[in-house]
């Protein structure tokens, strides 16, 4: 017995409102990384799940490029962070206010 | 068979992302990372993903969260984090909030609105005889071509980006003073002989 596309659905919608709510609660700039990680994951599951309720592979090749554009950012990302952590110890994004006027 | 396997990756899932927004501890936030990229691992299988799904855990599993596991020890993090001194007030409850209109927003435009369009398949279909690997494939190197060729490029951009972020500033040599170029090469000299005594001299000052 098939699981509708609809559960799916709601359980990708349910991973990414809760990636959302970690992103805007907690204040350490590593684990509000890890919440994109969450969110992206919920679009992959979707896409996953699009491709096949209209049985077209574009949207597996799309997960495919999200993967890519994941692992680039994570890359960019982490190393953004330890030039900010080398200049000063802050493990808080209330640390970061180096532009505040 | 389908919903058991659908049930326990959702619950993998939901238990996984929990963890990560709950616990204290950065590194247990990465190992619930991983348990929820295998709840996805589970989900991707159950709709015939096959590539996708190793794919998923080998770069998130095996690179993504590896990473992170290296940064948070690298720079020594792990400690657990402040909670008391709370800069915006109402953060927590606000945050909460909001995150509970976008799951609502989603769900409720998932109701009202259509999700498919009925068209045909544009770019090859996913059923039928074949392979998922060789489907994907298949799409990925004749209609894609030029965005997989783009993400080649993104990839050596990110390396030289982490490669020029992450290296300590080092004055070259036309940036130095004289004074500090006498005393880098006097150091260089005095390491080189403490290593080898038969390498004494060798590293002489430039003749003008």
């Amino acid at each position: 017995m098939n699981v509708p596309s609809a559960w799916y659905l709601i359980l990708a919608a349910v991973l990414f409102g809760i990636g959302a709510t970690g992103l805007l609660v907690r204040r350490n700039v590593l684990v509000m990384f890890m919440c994109i990680e969450l969110m992206l994951n919920a679009v992959n599951l979707t896409f996953v799940t699009f491709a096949r309720m209209l049985n077209d592979v574009g949207g597996q090749v799309d997960v495919f490029f999200v993967l890519v554009v994941a692992a680039a950012e994570v890359v960019v990302g982490l190393s953004i962070i330890v030039a900010m952590f080398r200049r000063r110890a802050a493990a808080t994004a209330d640390d970061i206010h180096g532009l505040k006027g | 068979m389908d919903w058991a396997v659908y049930l326990v990756g959702a619950a993998m899932i939901l238990t996984g992302a929990l963890g990560v927004i709950l616990l204290r501890n950065p590194v247990h936030c990465a190992l619930m990372l991983v348990f929820t990229m295998f709840g996805i691992f589970l989900e991707f299988i159950n709709q015939g993903a096959d590539f996708l799904a190793a794919v998923q855990i080998i770069v998130y599993a095996g690179a993504v969260v590896i990473l992170f596991l290296f940064v948070i020890m690298f720079l020594g993090v792990d400690r657990k984090e402040a909670i008391g001194a709370e800069r915006l007030r109402f953060q927590r409850p606000l945050a909460i909030l909001l995150g509970l209109v976008a799951l609502v927003e989603i769900l409720a435009l998932s109701r009202v609105d259509h999700w498919v369009s009925g068209a045909p398949a544009q770019s090859g279909a996913l059923k039928g005889a074949g392979s998922n690997v060789a489907k994907l494939g298949q799409s990925l190197y004749t209609g894609y071509l030029l965005p997989f060729e783009m993400t080649a490029a993104l990839l050596v951009i990110a390396v030289v980006a982490a490669v020029v972020m992450s290296r300590r500033h080092q004055p070259s040599a036309g940036e130095m003073s004289p004074a500090a170029q006498k005393e880098l090469r006097e150091s260089h000299q005095s390491a080189l002989s403490a290593s080898d005594p038969s390498l004494a001299g060798r590293l002489e000052a430039p003749s003008e």
